[in-house]
């Protein structure tokens, strides 16, 4: 029992970083119509952003600061390299031009800070043991998980109450009629662009005091997150969070009775709920197709 | 007349590959390489540019094959036809249960369940430790000399190479066949107007299946070859990367044209085997190249020829 509270919990974290990511790439999929496969590029930017920044911020402004210079980096790739093909309808070229990029960024994170795992030191405030028994509830899983519900629910306020935030969704709907209304869509893809790429950014850096930093730490985080979105069903942001924390869950679940199999039960839930619900838990119809 | 000449010229460079590859600094194995990956492209190119079905997990049904082909040779019976067969029925299969998964998607979301299908596979092959090898890769097999009749033939690197030669050229008569047929025409027709397909009564679905199972057949045979040729596969080999890579091939040759998939192949393999003799960072080398494919050649090289529109 105590081993399965153990996983359980460990497997929530993990959730709750796939809910993150899964959040920043299904704000991008359902305005940008990009499947932003850089997407855990940008998690390592902000990671490694935020740990060179730590001696000089601390923690808590290498915390805010990762995130924003992720999506400032964001930004500024969408304006470059995402802008031309925004006309071709064919979602196959965002998927290869995102792809190339996640190379050239996990090459260059290599490069720049080395192969090896680094460590983030948090602060002894918020690291140490709530409680003697339950051990591996530390104050920093508490923190993630208060952070997560925190950003997710400030998106949440975004979107529905901030004119922004109504053009946003106005605009997943139905781009031109946004964009006929006198709503400059190119601006507001941007900005959601960068919105995404600083959720990422935000998960890197959190990621990064539980798992630590290496290179390809984006690679391991990207693929469930899609699975999430998935699940959730793509146009829900709130199926997207919801995923992300069922398959979390569920993988933290199996490492307690059969741990080979910890990372298949993902993609075995996203088989099954494609054959029992083929648009995902949330998805709405017709949406990408 | 000039492109049954230029098809003609091609056969024959092909021949004679393991005389002249060497000469200019090559390997023939390159050339090995070179035709494999071109059989998984060719076969991947019936789903992505001829039915328009975005396959971005195609690397799962060559890693199948080849893990098909090394577990036979390893666990089964020490024959490299077996091993061929039993590896390429193995990825064809799995890609026919999962089809009709898959068949009633389309853009996006086709795209991103395949990836995810790709995944389950791979994390079996890097857990299922004990039979597959695990994170290492298989190895521990190496591919056997064919008897024919009382004649044994030794496959060397240049007999092994002229295997994939017959093997890819039976692909690609039965690709060029299938494509010609009406089948081929009712997948590109599904390709250009999907709505109007199903409105003419079409089961576009069922011909999708169809796709996406013959693309499974085609790759996983490629992938037994790989297996055959390196006497090893590991997860690598079922990994997105492969799949994305697979993909930028072919729209570096053009995905509107029969041997489109060949020339991004021979330029992608040969460029990647040259970078990466070259810099430590080739892996940012191979991703500039993604994109400034993506921004440069949209429609890929044979593509932007005059007539590159065509079937073949």
């Amino acid at each position: 029992m105590e081993l399965l509270l153990f996983n359980a919990f460990n497997g929530l974290i993990q959730g709750v970083f796939y809910a993150l990511m899964a959040l920043g790439l299904a704000l991008i999929l359902s305005l940008n119509s990009v499947i932003n496969m850089a997407h855990g590029g940008f998690l390592v930017i902000g990671a490694y952003l935020a740990y060179t920044l730590d001696p000089y911020l601390g923690f808590w402004g290498a915390l805010v600061a990762g995130p924003l210079l992720a999506a400032v980096i964001g930004l500024i790739v969408e304006r470059v390299l995402i802008r031309p093909i925004y006309k071709r309808p064919d979602p196959l070229y965002s998927l290869l031009l995102t792809f190339g990029l996640a190379l050239i960024i996990e090459d260059m994170v290599r490069t720049i800070w080395g192969p090896q795992g680094l460590p983030l030191e948090v602060p002894d405030i918020i690291n140490s043991p709530v409680s003697t028994e339950y051990f591996f509830v530390t104050g920093y899983r508490l923190f993630v998980i208060g952070i997560t519900a925190a950003a997710a629910i400030g998106l949440y306020l975004l979107l529905r109450y901030t004119l922004l935030g109504i053009r946003i969704r106005a605009g997943t709907k139905d781009l031109e009629t946004t964009s006929a209304l006198g709503v400059n869509i190119y601006k507001l893809r941007a900005l959601n662009f960068g919105f995404g790429c600083m959720f990422a950014g935000l998960a890197g850096v959190l990621a990064s005091g539980v798992l630590g930093l290496t290179p390809p730490m984006g690679d391991s985080l990207i693929m469930p997150s899609f699975v999430a979105i998935i699940v959730g069903g793509v146009g829900s942001l709130f199926g997207a969070v919801l995923g992300g924390l069922i398959i979390g869950l569920a993988a933290g679940i199996t490492t307690t009775y059969y741990p080979a199999a910890s990372e298949a039960i993902i993609y075995l839930i996203m088989l099954i709920v494609l054959v029992v619900r083929p648009r995902g838990l949330f998805g709405e119809e017709g949406l990408f197709e | 007349m000039k492109r049954l000449a230029a098809i003609a010229a091609m056969w024959l460079v092909l021949i004679a590959l393991p005389w002249w590859l060497p000469q200019i600094g090559g390997y023939t194995a390159l050339g090995s390489k070179v035709l494999i990956y071109a059989i998984a492209t060719m076969g991947l190119n019936i789903l992505l540019g001829f039915t328009g079905g975005l396959s971005f997990g195609q690397a799962a049904y060559f890693g199948l094959g080849a893990y098909g082909a090394g577990m036979t040779l390893k666990y089964l019976a020490p024959s490299t036809p077996l091993a061929i067969l039993i590896g390429t029925l193995a990825g064809g299969l799995a890609a026919t249960i999962l089809g009709p998964l898959v068949m009633r998607r389309r853009g996006i979301y086709f795209a991103m369940i395949t990836i995810a299908i790709g995944q389950l596979f791979y994390f079996i092959m890097v857990r299922w430790n004990n039979v597959t090898g695990g994170e290492d890769g298989l190895a521990g097999f190496s591919r056997q000399d064919i008897h024919l009749g009382g004649v044994v033939v030794r496959l060397t690197e240049v007999n092994f190479y002229y295997l994939v030669l017959i093997c890819f050229s039976v692909a690609v008569a039965a690709m060029w066949v299938l494509l010609q047929s009406p089948l081929g025409h009712t997948w590109v027709a599904i390709r250009e107007n999907r709505r109007r397909m199903e409105f003419l009564g079409v089961r576009v679905e069922r011909y999708v299946w169809a796709a996406f199972a013959v693309a499974g057949f085609i790759t996983a045979l490629a992938g037994t070859l790989n297996a055959l040729l390196f006497n090893f596969t590991s997860p690598q080999d079922l990994h997105w990367i492969l799949s994305g890579d697979f993909v930028i091939m072919i729209v570096l040759g053009g995905m509107r044209s029969f041997w489109g998939p060949l020339l991004g192949v021979i330029i992608f393999v040969v460029a990647q085997d040259y970078l990466s003799s070259l810099t430590d960072n080739w892996m940012s080398l191979i991703g500039l190249m993604f994109v400034l494919i993506v921004l440069l050649f949209p429609r890929g090289l044979l593509g932007a020829l005059p007539r590159g529109g065509k079937l073949a």
